[in-house]
């Protein structure tokens, strides 16, 4: 950017290169400085929590008694949906992209997208009055046969609105985001190794499990803790499909809760110390979700770096 | 799918073309084969298997394909592991299994859609369209149930908080997201700043968006004092949530803007900033609108940031600076969770279904509009 004499005009049109430049600039950084605006923000509207006199917190035992069954809560909803959201969406993966017709793999993968597409709320509508009452004999029979294992144990709830419900409604919106995730890994396997087990006589299971599966097993370990993050920040699904209560083992009868359907159920009608618990609330499922979320990322970043390799 | 076309692609390659099928001569090296049949045949026994199975217990079209699943699942595995061994045997059992996963996922899907068309379309007309819920009380709702009259009361209020609220978040965020996504292709040129933002926009997109609406509530809490609830409010919220895909979006779209064009600019003495706004963008424009059309789609639906934002109200409200809005989320989750008469839930269920119909109509359309302006006017790759 040296003055050039052949160049009269020169710093004609500087100032829209140093405006254009300083505004994309200003905008990377106000992403960075909002998500540090999430935390502060609403670390100052969660203080009073942690300052107040802990008889006057909700349960009366001070914060970390109040928020540690919902937190159990959130993990228990999240565990169930990654049990059966995994090695479904793993499977759905593997259908889409070594098993389906090719013409048709494309299109069967804008068909699980638009599982994604659906807002939460509608799967919530979903599970309160089309799966919630139609789960309630199945838990009825678990109850039966299976009563004397803790997490079956009876009476089964009688209107399906379980910790086991909201559950499976959060395994179906966790699902797409494993299967897009694991699909894309798994097209990304290189060819020749695919080859060279077929041309020693794999049938195609053994293929997939000796080239396919250990390539991609870094992008699958991070796709579920992406759907994990998912899962623990839902809110609809439980708020409406569970009908919460106190911790208890039993999965197929009423009761528990977790953060995000805590703040939903109770945000409208708190003020004052209430609300500071909730906002608090929320901070403990922020830290929580970004724990997951980086360590996600961060084997995505590190994996990056190795799949060039081929 | 069946054991002898699992054999043969599996000793061809799978993207090598396929010779037309010759008809083969049985090697006699080669182990027992399951003829053509075998797989029909097996699945048209496990069918039978399954109804008698079912009826046993009571009849219900789930019952029927579960015990026909399970028949078939391990009838094929045996007979196949009999007849070509253990190895085709654990080959079969997966192939079904993943078919049967498959098969599965779509079963939420579909259940969902027909769930909301069945039950929203009655509810569907032109007053539900062009009335909002002002006035209508449970006792409203107790005198069209009693009467049989149509059930009064509807989403219009909703609607348009929906599209006032979606339309502020959008004009936040895509400026904001686009000229974050510019700074990352154009300026940042992988330093440790553009490291840093690329690294922190996919981990705001992990983001729960209970926290994005908390976050917005606390913002506002602090600037103008603890009850400001507002449309603005809600589409600060969603903008936390839509600058991460928008940014993501037109970050992929300038990558693959072939570098060419870049340089035969400059070479023509334009300026950089020029070069963006008249050359760059746009050449990516179709992808970038399709990117911030799939952003809106993912965000129109969002209940949780609404529901501490926005709070909900029954009558019309147009201006997103002052007092409380209602959107269709929102509508649908007070509807089910709190009928308009508590004795006769059947009206707001039934406002609450055709709303999530229209809901769904409206993130459907969003999607396709931006999966067929991505496809028609797709800027031409490099080479």
């Amino acid at each position: 950017m040296t003055t050039n004499a052949l160049r009269r005009n020169g710093s004609k049109g500087q100032a829209g290169d140093k405006i254009f430049s300083g505004a994309a600039l200003g905008a990377g950084i106000l992403i960075l400085a909002t998500l540090l605006a999430v935390a502060i923000f609403l670390f100052i509207q969660a203080l009073p929590t942690f300052t107040a006199d802990p008889t006057l917190v909700s349960g009366g035992e001070g914060f970390l008694a109040y928020i540690f069954p919902i937190v159990i809560g959130t993990v228990i909803a999240a565990a169930i949906a990654l049990l059966i959201a995994t090695p479904v969406g793993i499977a759905v993966a593997l259908f889409i992209s070594h098993y389906a017709p090719r013409r048709l793999a494309a299109g069967l993968g804008y068909v699980i997208d638009l599982l994604a597409a659906i807002p939460s709320v509608i799967y919530g509508a979903w599970g309160y009055l089309v799966l919630a009452p139609a789960l309630v004999p199945s838990f009825q029979w678990l109850a039966e046969n299976l009563g004397f294992i803790p997490v079956f144990a009876g009476p089964a709830s009688q209107t399906g609105k379980t910790i086991l419900t909201a559950g499976i409604v959060l395994a179906v919106m966790v699902l797409p985001i494993i299967t897009s995730l694991s699909r894309e890994i798994f097209l990304q396997t290189p060819k020749l190794h695919e080859e060279a087990a077929l041309a020693l006589g794999a049938t195609r299971w053994e293929m997939i499990t000796m080239s396919v599966l250990p390539f991609a097993r870094p992008g699958i370990i991070s796709a579920v803790m992406l759907g994990l993050g998912r899962a623990l920040g839902e809110t609809m699904a439980v708020a409406l499909v569970l009908s919460t209560g106190g911790l208890i083992p039993s999965l197929i009868k009423s009761g528990n809760q977790t953060i995000a359907a805590e703040i939903a159920l109770n945000f409208p009608e708190a003020f004052g110390l209430r609300l500071a618990e909730l906002i608090a609330a929320g901070l403990v499922l922020f830290v929580i979700t970004l724990v997951v979320n980086l360590i996600a990322r961060a084997i995505i970043a590190r994996h990056k770096e190795f799949s060039g390799a081929n | 799918m069946s054991a002898t076309t699992t054999r043969k692609t599996s000793n061809d390659s799978r993207n090598v073309q396929n010779p037309p099928p010759v008809a083969r001569k049985r090697n006699s090296l080669a182990k027992g084969h399951l003829p053509r049949w075998a797989v029909p045949g097996i699945a048209a026994a496990s069918l039978i298997l399954g109804a008698a199975a079912s009826t046993l217990g009571g009849f219900s079209v789930a019952t029927l394909a579960i015990y026909t699943a399970i028949v078939f699942v391990i009838a094929s595995t045996v007979i196949t592991t009999l007849v070509e061994g253990p190895r085709q045997g654990r080959n079969a059992l997966a192939t079904n299994l993943v078919y049967a996963a498959f098969l599965l996922a779509l079963i939420p899907l579909a259940s969902v859609l027909f769930t909301v068309l069945q039950k929203g379309l009655p509810g569907i007309n032109t007053h539900f369209l062009f009335h909002s819920m002002n006035g209508i009380t449970g006792a409203v709702d107790n005198a069209s149930v009693e009467d049989g009259t149509p059930v009064l009361g509807g989403a219009y209020h909703a609607v348009i908080g929906t599209l006032l609220i979606t339309l502020w978040s959008t004009v936040i965020s895509v400026p904001v997201g686009m000229l974050t996504a510019i700074y990352l292709v154009e300026y940042g040129k992988n330093g440790p700043l553009a490291r840093a933002i690329t690294f922190f926009v996919d981990v705001m997109t992990g983001i729960p968006s209970i926290v994005a609406g908390l976050f917005a509530t606390a913002l506002f809490a602090v600037l103008l004092g603890p009850t400001a609830r507002m449309g603005i409010v809600a589409a600060v919220a969603l903008s936390v949530l839509m600058i991460p895909t928008v940014v993501r979006s037109t970050e992929e779209m300038l990558k693959i803007v072939p570098n060419e064009l870049r340089e035969a600019a400059y070479a023509l003495g334009v300026r950089k900033w020029r070069t963006i706004a008249k050359v760059v963008i746009p050449t990516a424009i179709s992808g970038i609108a399709s990117g911030v059309t799939l952003a809106i789609a993912r965000v129109i639906g969002e209940t949780a940031p609404i529901l501490v934002t926005a709070g909900l109200a029954n009558n019309i409200n147009v201006n997103v600076f002052g007092n409380w809005m209602a959107t269709l989320p929102t509508f649908i989750y007070y509807q089910i969770l709190t009928p308009t008469s508590p004795t006769n839930v059947d009206p707001s269920i039934q406002r609450a279904w055709a709303a999530a119909l229209l809901l769904i109509i409206m993130v459907m359309v969003l999607n396709l509009g931006a999966r067929l302006v991505a496809g028609l006017f797709a800027p031409k790759k490099g080479r």
